[in-house]
């Protein structure tokens, strides 16, 4: 297969069409626009179907009604757009629905900035819609690594009939690297819980309890079968790194570099954030002095996750420091920086 | 007789959950018919909306789907259509859903000319949460919103949805109003939805038709009051007819 440099939002786009996807309904929002843009061209080529919408509620609510069809369908948005969504993964997640969105994360509430952040983060993993389910989020940090997610974003969202997020950075999607595209492939035959003529939704007129079960064994399932991580010398580690996508570029130089250096520090990179990743914690060095999440939101997110596994994880408290990133991405020299303050005990532990 | 075993599939299993006297049943019964007549009734798909029209359980047994957010199902019906373009595809929902909060659907879909069928079924409040005013609430009507009448200088006229369809996009294939309240309006309405139908099924576009229903838990009417509310109330303000014509230039 040959290489090819491309954009990361074009690669997000040409990646579904790839995986089968039947219909794009989407709003422009920046930084996620190119997704559209890409397949503006290439749906009609494929002899598939691209809406230009004109919201994102109405965008996703068209995402669904082709996907109950048994028809792969997704859309891509950001910040605000996003939370328009809320009221559909909602539902979806109620009548178990499959549906898949790529979230090109900006900065910031509301309108925010448009640089990049991981503010989408619990968003994405915790649903934001009303009502307690889950929605299953990858966290690529590289365009081959997201082109593959989104490949196999539509098989999961399928497996365990649930939501799944791409969780993106506009870096991610502006930056240009080189990729593998996969090859064409389509969802099998009709799935049996598509709607026809003669086949209404068989989910979402239970009762409550039923759902309710339902949905514990699939969290059960999903748990289970879903986490997903890359780590390094959590062995020996004296401190523990965690960070995901483009944050975790620069981490994982930075414990290159201290390893280099004789420094015991270990990484772990989630690829799936929900379900966090909690089996990586069980091969951490049970002397660890503590963890350091690098995450680019203004006072914590995914730290959180952590904070809770780690408390799971030890008999003992354990610190978990966290310097909050805010804009950008951090870069090797300022993770260097904060290792030491954390070091020398200039950081407060946040949990 | 055929006619009569395929309608029973309505009424059977489980029971229908309107109130006495509902306008939605019948003009749902319509819809049915028609789709039973034209032989479409197994490849037809129902988006159904929010409140009483996303509630009765008895247009729940066919092609149903699972998003009933209040609505979106002009939305929905587009992702359904544009995919499985030979599937007839529908909406079934009320004014609050499709004119108030859903307005922005509605619209857009029209403006695209979906090739889709939405039926409204309007009974001027929002029913399911216990009559409070929708954009067709009558002026001076009395809601639990509007306790002293509606004054439309504050809260704004009754809005014309089909009328208001064609200024948006003159190219629609279908956009109509009747009611429920005579044997005479049933075939009338009747003759409009099946108008829509075959719209749809020769590919002209969108089509709309409303339904002016009764609501006698809401309006505080016996079912035969409210016939006699339709015809001298609401249909001064919604006149009957077909706004636009199938076929007919823009």
């Amino acid at each position: 297969m040959k290489k090819t440099l491309m954009k990361g939002n074009h690669a997000a786009g040409e990646a579904a069409v790839r995986a089968g996807c039947m219909l794009y309904a989407g709003y422009p929002i920046t930084p996620s626009t190119e997704i559209m843009e890409h397949l503006s061209a290439r749906m009609p080529e494929e002899g598939r179907v691209f809406i230009q919408a004109e919201n994102e509620i109405a965008s996703i609510h068209m995402v669904g009604g082709a996907y109950c069809t048994g028809k792969r369908a997704m859309t891509a948005t950001s910040a605000g757009g996003f939370s328009l969504m809320q009221e559909f993964t909602a539902y979806a997640s109620d009548a178990e629905l499959p549906f898949v969105i790529i979230n090109v994360v900006r900065s910031g509430r509301g309108i925010g900035s448009l640089e990049p952040g991981q503010d989408g983060y619990r968003q994405s993993v915790y649903g934001g819609g009303n009502g307690d389910y889950r929605n299953i989020v990858y966290v690529p940090n590289t365009i081959q690594e997201m082109v593959d997610d989104i490949y196999e974003a539509f098989d999961t969202a399928e497996k365990y009939r649930i939501g799944v997020i791409i969780l993106t950075e506009s870096s991610m999607g502006q930056m240009m690297e080189p990729v593998i595209m996969p090859d064409y492939k389509f969802m099998e035959g009709q799935p049996e819980w598509a709607v026809t003529g003669t086949h209404k939704w068989d989910r979402g007129s239970d009762g409550l309890g039923l759902k309710r079960k339902a949905w514990a064994e699939k969290m059960e399932r999903m748990t289970a079968e879903m986490q997903r991580w890359e780590d390094s010398g959590l062995e020996d580690a004296e401190y523990v790194f965690v960070a995901y996508g483009l944050p975790s570029r620069s981490t994982g130089e930075a414990v290159k570099a201290l390893r280099a250096k004789g420094e015991k520090v270990g990484f772990i990179r989630p690829q799936i954030v929900s379900p966090f990743p909690a089996k990586a914690f069980e091969k951490v060095n049970r002397d660890v002095k503590g963890f350091i999440c690098v995450e680019t939101t203004e006072f914590g997110q995914m730290v959180q996750d952590l904070a809770i596994t780690v408390k799971k994880e030890f008999d003992r408290n354990v610190p978990v420091n966290f310097y909050p990133y805010g804009i950008g991405v951090p870069s090797v020299k300022e993770v260097l920086a904060n290792y030491e303050a954390v070091k020398a005990g200039g950081y407060k532990e946040v949990f | 007789m055929e006619d009569i075993v395929r309608l029973s599939h309505l009424i059977d299993k489980p029971a229908p959950t309107a109130c006495p006297g509902c306008g939605h049943l019948v003009f749902f019964r319509i819809i049915r018919e028609c789709l039973d007549e034209l032989g479409i009734t197994e490849n037809a798909i129902h988006a159904n909306g929010i409140g009483c029209t996303g509630v009765h359980r008895a247009w729940q047994n066919h092609g149903y789907v699972p998003l009933t957010a209040h609505g979106r199902a002009a939305a929905v019906a587009t992702g359904i259509k544009r995919t499985n373009p030979d599937t007839f595809v529908y909406t079934f929902q009320g004014d609050g859903d499709a004119a108030v909060i859903g307005l922005a659907e509605t619209l857009n879909a029209a403006y695209r000319n979906e090739n889709i069928c939405v039926f409204i079924s309007t009974n001027t409040v929002f029913a399911l949460t216990g009559g409070q005013m929708s954009w067709e609430t009558l002026p001076g009507q009395k809601t639990t919103t509007t306790p002293l009448g509606r004054n439309c200088d504050l809260t704004g006229k009754p809005m014309h949805l089909p009328e208001l369809i064609c200024e948006i996009n003159p190219d629609v294939a279908y956009a109509a109003r009747g009611t429920m309240n005579s044997p005479k309006h049933i075939i009338q309405l009747k003759r409009m939805v099946r108008n829509a139908m075959e719209a749809q099924l020769a590919g002209e576009g969108y089509s709309i038709v409303e339904c002016m229903s009764a609501c006698p838990n809401n309006w505080h009417l016996s079912p035969l009051e409210c016939r006699e509310h339709i015809e001298k109330n609401v249909l001064p303000e919604f006149p009957l007819g077909e706004f636009k014509k199938r076929g007919a230039q823009a």
